[in-house]
């Protein structure tokens, strides 16, 4: 045999073994949000199973869906997804049902529970993993809770300081919703004029329209004092460094987020899916993605309390959130015409 | 019996083999992405998923849309200006380092002019939103100078310094390669037959080092149009983009029929700027 039919050989019987070996080891794939990235969440899991988890991290449902329409089936496992978004994907037939007896349902916070997002003909998709508000984050140094008490202010001719606004539409029109009097799951086509008017008169006023990572940044270095659309989950991770950062839900109230995660109906590892999602919903698992580097939020587990410091549970002000919970709602969940027509609006909005 | 292949035949082939690489990468990496793209710009996104239409419905959307229209003037307006203030930075500059500094010099230049090319290109723009916040570097020099303060960060402005720091340097290398290669002895002749400074400037440099400028102002274009972090990071969702705008179809509405045409119209503000510039590209006849 010449020499290099020899090599060639060696060569692949070696990417034959090293198929096989990769075959072997256990892998999951998760499409999430970058809170799920921290290895304090998903070291555990890998540990206790022996195997690897993949993430792929998105922002926004968009993103999410242009992702995995452009997959092959069987190639995601987990998905983690906006709560109002889960009847979308399960009409899209992307997630399928959940093992209710499995899941921690009996210590989620009431408010989490959100049936009517995640049980769908009588049967359940996907359960709530985090929460928080978008509401106001100002700085306290700069700027007094009474003045944002009232916060249609911030599209008044007396904005009581420079103002940065979250780019994200659907919390953004909620709260600007809320401030004009109407509740996130009743706005209509006919109230998008008036809701259109505010939001052009508060990017007046705005010195910004940024994502996560800018709007922490302004806030954060000072270069504005108050984030429109922001909450716990732009000033609980910087407190320790800077504690005049602080939050506020106005008078007239703010919007909800939550987080859900749940299995695809088509993954070719479903139990070993939902031992991910068991994994992230135990209180271990909810302390870490409650703290993740990412962005902190409050965990939907209310047992996750007893697995965090009460520094951790202070910054996300864990006694308060019956209060917050009656004070806010939902951001909206529109239907698709709803939803085109808002994204027109943002778009408008941005284009000003 | 077979005529032995002929010599122009035999070249023909090699020069094919040569070229077959280049050619399937243009193909696989180009041509073929590129066909996927208008085709998709055709199709619709309906609640049911992506629907082959086979409609204009795209383009007509941005042709009747205030905002997107806004958009694209919003682009072409920054990269005309990031493209001439970058010539106009990177020409004295180019100049400098070609014909003023002693040769020794030139490859530290150089060096220098290349620097910014070795951080990240979103490390570099969050450092720019840093150097121009409301409490950044520059407003504390000028501060510490007692001299009235800025208010650059997030705007249009911001979003033209960063591009402009990054494209002058890329620019500089293509004039200064044009710059090089030009034989002193042209300068001096023209000089001898009694031109001035600025008339050896203008019928001698200008039109031999035009090529390297042109190249380099394709480059810069082509690259700031189409550019999604700077505006983004610098320009603080004041002045929305195009490509911003792309995005916002993927990221928000998962429409990538509508990303595609915009896409298209992206390359087609492209396309056109090289068929404008493409006759100072050549270089001039021998």
């Amino acid at each position: 045999m010449k020499t290099t039919t020899r090599l060639l050989a060696v060569l692949a019987g070696t990417t034959l073994l090293t198929q096989a070996a990769a075959a072997q080891e256990k892998q999951l794939n998760a499409l999430v949000w970058c809170d799920h990235t921290d290895e304090a969440l998903i070291k555990p899991f890998e540990d206790k199973f022996g195997m690897k988890v993949n993430l792929k991290e998105y922002e926004g449902t968009g993103a999410a869906l242009s992702l995995i329409e452009q997959s092959q089936p069987g190639d995601w496992d987990v998905l983690v997804v906006d709560g109002i978004d889960v009847p979308r994907v399960v009409e899209a037939g992307i997630l399928g049902p959940l093992p209710t007896d499995q899941l921690p349902y009996d210590s989620l916070f009431p408010e989490l529970v959100m049936e009517e997002n995640h049980v769908i003909d009588g049967k359940t998709y996907a359960i709530s993993e985090k929460f928080g508000y978008n509401t106001v984050s100002y700085n306290s140094a700069v700027i007094s809770p009474d003045d944002l008490a009232d916060m249609t202010r911030l599209w008044s001719d007396k904005a009581p300081g420079s103002i940065a606004v979250y780019d994200y539409y659907l919390p953004v029109i909620g709260m600007v919703a809320k401030g004009l009097g109407l509740h996130t799951d009743e706005i209509t086509m006919e109230d998008l004029p008036a809701i259109e008017e505010a939001l052009m008169k508060l990017k007046d006023n705005a010195s910004l329209v940024g994502e996560v990572v800018a709007s922490q940044t302004a806030i954060a270095t000072g270069e504005v004092d108050i984030l429109f659309g922001g909450g716990e989950w732009v000033t609980a991770g910087l407190t320790a460094d800077l504690p005049d950062l602080d939050w506020l839900i106005p008078e007239q109230g703010a919007v909800r987020w939550s987080q859900s995660i749940g299995v695809f109906a088509d993954s070719k590892q479903p139990d070993l899916a939902v031992e991910f999602v068991k994994h992230v919903l135990s209180p271990a698992g909810q302390a870490a993605l409650a703290t993740s580097s990412c962005y902190w939020a409050m965990p939907a587990n209310s047992m996750a309390g007893a697995m965090m410091t009460d520094a951790q549970k202070d910054a996300l002000r864990w006694d308060q959130q019956t209060d917050y919970l009656n004070k806010t709602e939902l951001y909206p969940a529109p239907d698709a015409e709803l939803d085109a027509a808002m994204q027109d609006v943002w778009t408008r909005f941005l284009a000003r | 019996m077979r005529p032995p292949p002929s010599i122009e035949g035999r070249d023909r082939r090699r020069a094919l083999a040569l070229a077959a690489p280049a050619l399937l990468w243009t193909l696989v990496f180009f041509a073929l992405p590129f066909g996927v793209m208008a085709v998709l710009s055709l199709w619709q996104r309906t609640d049911q998923g992506l629907q082959a239409a086979w409609t204009l419905a795209n383009y007509a959307q941005f042709l009747n849309s205030p905002a997107y229209l806004q958009a694209a003037l919003n682009s072409l307006e920054i990269t005309v200006v990031v493209t001439v203030l970058s010539v106009a930075l990177a020409y004295p500059l180019a100049w400098i380092i070609a014909v003023e500094l002693p040769p020794r010099f030139r490859r530290l230049a150089l060096a220098l002019a290349v620097v910014p090319f070795w951080t990240s290109y979103v490390v570099r723009s969050y450092a720019w939103s840093l150097v121009l916040a409301k409490r950044g570097v520059l407003n504390g020099w000028l501060g510490d100078l007692g001299l009235p303060l800025l208010d650059l960060a997030n705007s249009r402005a911001a979003t033209v310094i960063g591009f402009t720091h990054f494209f002058t340097m890329l620019l500089t290398l293509t004039i200064y390669a044009s710059l090089v290669q030009l034989p002193p002895n042209l300068r001096r002749a023209a000089a001898d037959l009694g031109a001035g400074p600025l008339q050896i400037f203008r019928f001698v440099v200008w039109p031999l080092a035009l090529p390297g400028v042109m190249v380099g102002a394709f480059l810069t274009f082509a690259l700031c149009i189409g550019d999604y972090v700077t505006p983004q990071i610098l320009g603080g969702g004041n002045d929305l983009a195009l490509p911003q705008l792309v995005m916002l179809q993927i990221g928000r509405r998962a429409d990538l029929p509508m990303a595609a045409a915009l896409s298209i119209i992206l390359m087609a503000a492209v396309t056109l700027a090289y068929l404008c510039m493409a006759r100072w590209m050549k270089a001039p006849a021998p």
